[in-house]
């Protein structure tokens, strides 16, 4: 078992940490920027080391800095948390290389999974469903053309050297392919020195499911799935468990390909295997492995009655997996929201603050996990995430009613908050059916904006 | 002497990128409605345009340096 654990992080998931930590007897290092000297994970860990100025790059970025903290206060582990260093190869390897134990995947584990094609790759030889497409390069058309009998249309041709959304086209018709793909094969060489092309099928409409999985190097399970389909932007807002939109036999052929990718990689600790999900098709394609803690894993934990941050700390102190698969069971549903300072009557835009007084909802099945507390001023240097409402009851319809009750109890003054969003989703019949899908919100938005305002009811 | 405020806390970037050059350097001439930096706030970025002309511009405010809202960015003679 661990002694002594610094995290390496802040805000509500530095919280969330400690407090696992604390429940399994092993003493905690907070760090802190110069902004966050009054926060809550600084309070609640038994040490705390500042570790330098606001700015994440010089602070909760700065691996040198963080590793000093964890030797001069005589840790023996360092969690990531999620966001920051939490899918840093270079910081697991930097971790073990000096002597502690990284509270996640080895460093070769993260860079797998981190370079999309390689990640591809491995989910396909696991037999893993990856979405239509390219396995690696295309240079050149006729190919290309063969790709297309997999892909369909409409399909997307991006540059293999482009990132962060350059170089992408996509084609709606043979038409298109054929006048897109050398234009785009001309700009990728222009723009990148590089011509390759990569192809993927588009699925315009498509539920986004998770699979949470447990793994001890040489052991893994899956704790079922998460539905995380309500986005804004391409950043969840609302997640459940487990989702409404899977039958019982698409629930076992996924969640075991999220085991038989674990076990393919080796993977030690949680992660998390997402997929999309073709509803029409009644199709799932691997998307991406996150090999770290995720913000909506208390949904997960609602739902199963287990302790994630636990089991990574327990795993990453040298046991083995604790529970067999036929442990763990679904209890009930769970819904998670995130209340961000953003105010959603004025296009979320950020408002950090000071709380002046706060309300926290209570009772049955309902919990909150925060970083907040009266008087607290939230900086303005880093994620918006304030806290995570999430309620559990035993049907998805319960599970909404409560939502909507704790959410009337809830009570932050002093700072607009994505509140008003989830009272008025929790009373969309669309959202009350189960029936949305990733890109369904965006459009909610713009003929529900003007109920976003906290006055309304 | 005219100043330029920060309209928000967060952090002040003098440039849209650390590729490209800065929005202005310092002895610029300054048009109302120049963009002269942008505040970042919780991962969203705003620019700052001055709302006050002048003929040489002098920064106060370092790049990538932390602000409250009211801060001093730039001086304007």
């Amino acid at each position: 078992m661990l002694k002594k654990l610094l995290i390496a992080n802040r805000g509500e998931i530095a919280v969330r940490i400690i407090r696992a930590a604390q429940d399994l007897g092993i003493a905690t290092v907070a760090v802190y920027s110069d902004a966050d000297a009054t926060a809550l994970h600084v309070q609640l860990a038994d040490e705390a080391v500042n570790i330098g100025p606001p700015a994440a790059k010089k602070s909760y970025l700065n691996i040198a800095a963080i590793l000093k903290a964890a030797v001069d206060t005589g840790c023996d582990s360092v969690h990531p948390g999620y966001g920051f260093l939490a899918e840093n190869a270079s910081f697991s390897d930097a971790v073990t290389a000096a002597g502690l134990v990284f509270v996640g995947p080895s460093g070769d584990a993260i860079r797998l999974m981190g370079d999309k094609v390689a990640a591809r790759g491995a989910a396909h030889a696991a037999g893993v469903p990856i979405v239509p497409g390219s396995m690696g390069r295309v240079d050149g058309i006729v190919a290309a053309r063969h790709i297309l009998i997999d892909t369909g249309f409409p399909v997307m041709i991006k540059a293999a050297a482009g990132g962060g959304g350059r170089g992408i086209r996509i084609a709606q018709d043979l038409a298109e392919f054929e006048h897109a793909f050398p234009q785009a094969q001309a700009e990728a060489l222009a723009a990148f020195g590089d011509g390759g092309l990569y192809m993927e099928k588009v699925i315009t409409k498509a539920r986004h499911i998770e699979v949470q999985v447990l793994a001890d190097g040489t052991d893994a399970i899956h704790c079922f799935e998460r539905e995380c389909s309500l986005q804004r932007r391409r950043q969840k807002v609302w997640e459940e468990a487990p989702s409404m939109a899977l039958s019982s036999h698409l629930r076992d052929a996924l969640c075991s390909s999220a085991v038989r990718l674990a076990l393919a990689v080796g993977y030690s600790g949680a992660g998390t295997v997402e997929y999309l999900y073709d509803e029409d098709a009644n199709q799932f394609y691997f998307i991406e492995m996150n090999t770290r803690i995720q913000v909506e894993h208390p949904v997960t934990e609602m739902i199963t009655g287990l302790d994630l941050v636990a089991e990574m700390l327990r795993i990453a102190g040298g046991e083995p997996l604790r529970l067999a698969q036929a442990d763990v069971t679904v209890k009930g549903h769970a819904i998670e929201v995130r209340l961000n300072a953003e105010d959603p009557a004025r296009d979320f835009a950020p408002f950090p603050g000071t709380v002046e007084s706060l309300r926290i909802p209570g009772g049955p099945g309902v919990r909150f996990d925060s970083m907040l507390y009266p008087g607290y001023t939230v900086p303005p240097f880093y994620d918006s995430l304030l806290a995570k409402l999430i309620v559990h009851a035993e049907t998805r319809e319960a599970a909404i009613t409560r939502m909507a009750r704790a959410l009337s109890e809830l009570q932050i003054d002093g700072l607009k908050t994505t509140k008003p969003l989830f009272a008025a989703l929790a009373a969309d019949p669309s959202v009350q059916a189960g029936d949305f899908h990733t890109r369904w919100l965006e459009g909610w938005l713009e003929v529900n904006a003007a109920r976003l305002t906290p006055l309304q009811p | 002497m005219p100043v330029i405020q920060s309209p928000l806390p967060g952090t002040f970037y003098r440039s849209s990128s650390p590729e490209t050059p800065p929005f202005k350097q310092d002895g610029d001439a300054v048009a109302v409605g120049d963009v002269i930096g942008l505040i970042e706030v919780m991962k969203s970025f705003h620019e700052v345009k001055s709302e006050v002309a002048g003929s040489a511009i002098t920064f106060v405010t370092d790049n990538e340096d932390p602000v409250m809202a009211g801060a001093v960015l730039a001086e304007l003679s």
